[in-house]
């Protein structure tokens, strides 16, 4: 497997500066005559956004990864050091203790990589939590110490989520990695193997649909019948649902939007396709989102752009489910990537 | 708010967008007849007519939604018929729509030879008629 590219940071790219990408964000002179997020959401009645419910945790475990993806929003890689300790996973449990929270959703990076991952989601799982693990496929034959995670995600009935770009190799080498295609599909008959994504099992295994470009998902439906009709046909491999996800405009591909200049236009399609019925189910309204150091966020995207959540408790070790309840979610225009069209989450399509 | 993706019907159902330039009644040496700009102002149209155009667009998004064909097929039919009809503006939009639908880069040029091969056959199959006149007027 080669890897499709290399993080921002080890490259000393400007924009592994998060400042730099809110820059972009905001003032950047080909977008200056769009609006602001929180405006189009006062126009429809929707602002200021606060959260509604806290049923998700969303834990970022860490950054290291075996694959450097094109578009990755965590500017993830094998180069990344940051990982979470055993300490703050244990902060994490005490809040899923105190606030009832019913999802944990793992991701990274690579998860898996984090070594005290298995205790993690063996303590989550001892719980009663569903867990909800961002896995990418490849890690799963990266090397023979992973090679039973299908089995360890059965036996803690791990829902796993997983991304695959497209159903054939070229599209989805082009965006993950040379290989990356042929790996998935083994790890997918693995996983299948195990009873994930087969009928009757209630062992769930989703995929992950983002567009190789700059351009908006299409239906979810239709993508999904595609992928299910084609992966079973030419590989013979299964899964339950297909979540068609758009790309943030952040990190490494905000990078490719501002070289192949498509940025300007993303940006207005983006805006153009703001939806209010999107806007009302966005995902942060009911979720946290932990960075590997432990500080809260509203979301993975707001993590990626250290955006802290505005709260009096800004770190899983000062959690307190009075001082996050109903608080102002931190907006800026990369969240028109969550509103548009058919809106998006790490679930899929919201509207 | 009924909400379409359509490439057209984005920019139509658009309220965000800022106001389109007035639009210059000749052409100067940086313009031609046709400008990328103006594919989103395609909603501008409803200005002149808007009960027509209220039902064109309606109508649009009907023919476009999932039916007995899915939309990635009407898609590709579309991206055909642009480029049989040769607007830029419909190769744009369907170029980025197709993709979007999932089509791949060889459905989409095997889309381009059906266009090509029924503008090609067009002309051919008048060949009989040619070949009609020939005997007709032949000893």
């Amino acid at each position: 497997m080669s890897l499709a590219t290399t993080s921002l940071l080890r490259r000393g790219a400007a924009l592994s500066d998060t400042a730099e990408q809110l820059r972009v964000l905001r003032n950047h002179e080909g977008i200056t005559h769009l609006p602001q997020f929180a405006t189009v959401l006062r126009d429809h009645g929707h602002a200021p956004l606060h959260a509604r419910s806290l049923t998700t945790l969303q834990v970022n475990v860490g950054k290291m990864c075996n694959q450097a993806c094109k578009h990755c929003h965590v500017d993830a890689g094998p180069d990344r050091q940051e990982i979470m300790t055993r300490q703050t996973m244990q902060h994490c449990l005490d809040a899923v203790d105190a606030a009832g929270i019913s999802i944990v959703d793992l991701t990274g990076g690579a998860p898996e990589m984090n070594p005290e991952f298995r205790w993690f989601v063996e303590e989550l799982s001892r719980r009663g939590v569903q867990v909800i693990v961002r896995c990418n496929l490849t890690i799963i034959v990266a090397n023979p110490k992973y090679n039973d995670l299908p089995q360890f995600f059965a036996t803690h009935g791990v829902h796993v989520v997983s991304s695959l770009p497209f159903y054939d190799a070229s599209h989805t080498d082009r965006q993950r990695g040379g290989g990356v295609f042929d790996d998935s599909i083994r790890a997918l008959r693995m996983l299948n193997d195990v009873g994930y994504g087969r009928e009757g099992t209630g062992r769930i295994i989703d995929l992950v649909y983002n567009p190789l470009g700059a351009l908006l998902p299409g239906p979810q439906a239709s993508l999904e019948k595609e992928f299910k009709r084609n992966l079973m046909q030419r590989h013979g491999v299964e899964f339950n649902a297909l979540h068609c996800i758009t790309n943030m405009p952040i990190s490494r591909f905000l990078e490719f939007l501002l070289n192949s200049g498509n940025y300007e236009r993303y940006m207005t399609t983006l805006v153009s396709a703001f939806n209010p019925s999107a806007a009302e189910n966005v995902m942060c309204r009911d979720l946290i989102s932990v960075g590997w150091d432990g500080q809260l966020f509203d979301c993975d995207f707001n993590q990626m752009l250290d955006l802290p959540v505005a709260s009096s408790a800004r770190h899983i070790a000062d959690f307190s489910v009075d001082a996050l309840a109903g608080r102002p979610i931190v907006v800026d225009r990369h969240c028109f990537g969550c509103t548009a069209g058919a809106g998006s989450s790490c679930g899929g399509q919201i509207a | 708010m009924r909400f379409n993706c359509h490439p057209f019907q984005i920019f139509a159902a658009n309220t965000h967008t800022p106001n389109p330039k007035p639009v210059t009644p000749h052409l100067t040496p940086a313009m031609s007849y046709y400008e990328p700009t103006d594919l989103p102002k395609f909603g501008s149209i409803s200005e002149y007519q808007p009960e027509l155009a209220a039902k064109f667009f309606d109508w649009y998004g009907a023919v476009f939604a999932e039916g007995a064909l899915t939309q990635r097929e009407k898609s590709l039919i579309a991206l055909a018929v642009a480029h049989a009809v040769q607007c830029p503006y419909c190769i744009d939009a369907y170029t980025t729509d197709s993709l979007q639908k999932g089509a791949t880069e060889q459905m989409m040029m095997e889309a381009v030879h059906v266009a090509a091969a029924i503008r090609g056959g067009a002309s051919m199959v008048h060949g009989v008629q040619m070949m009609n006149k020939v005997r007709e007027v032949s000893m």
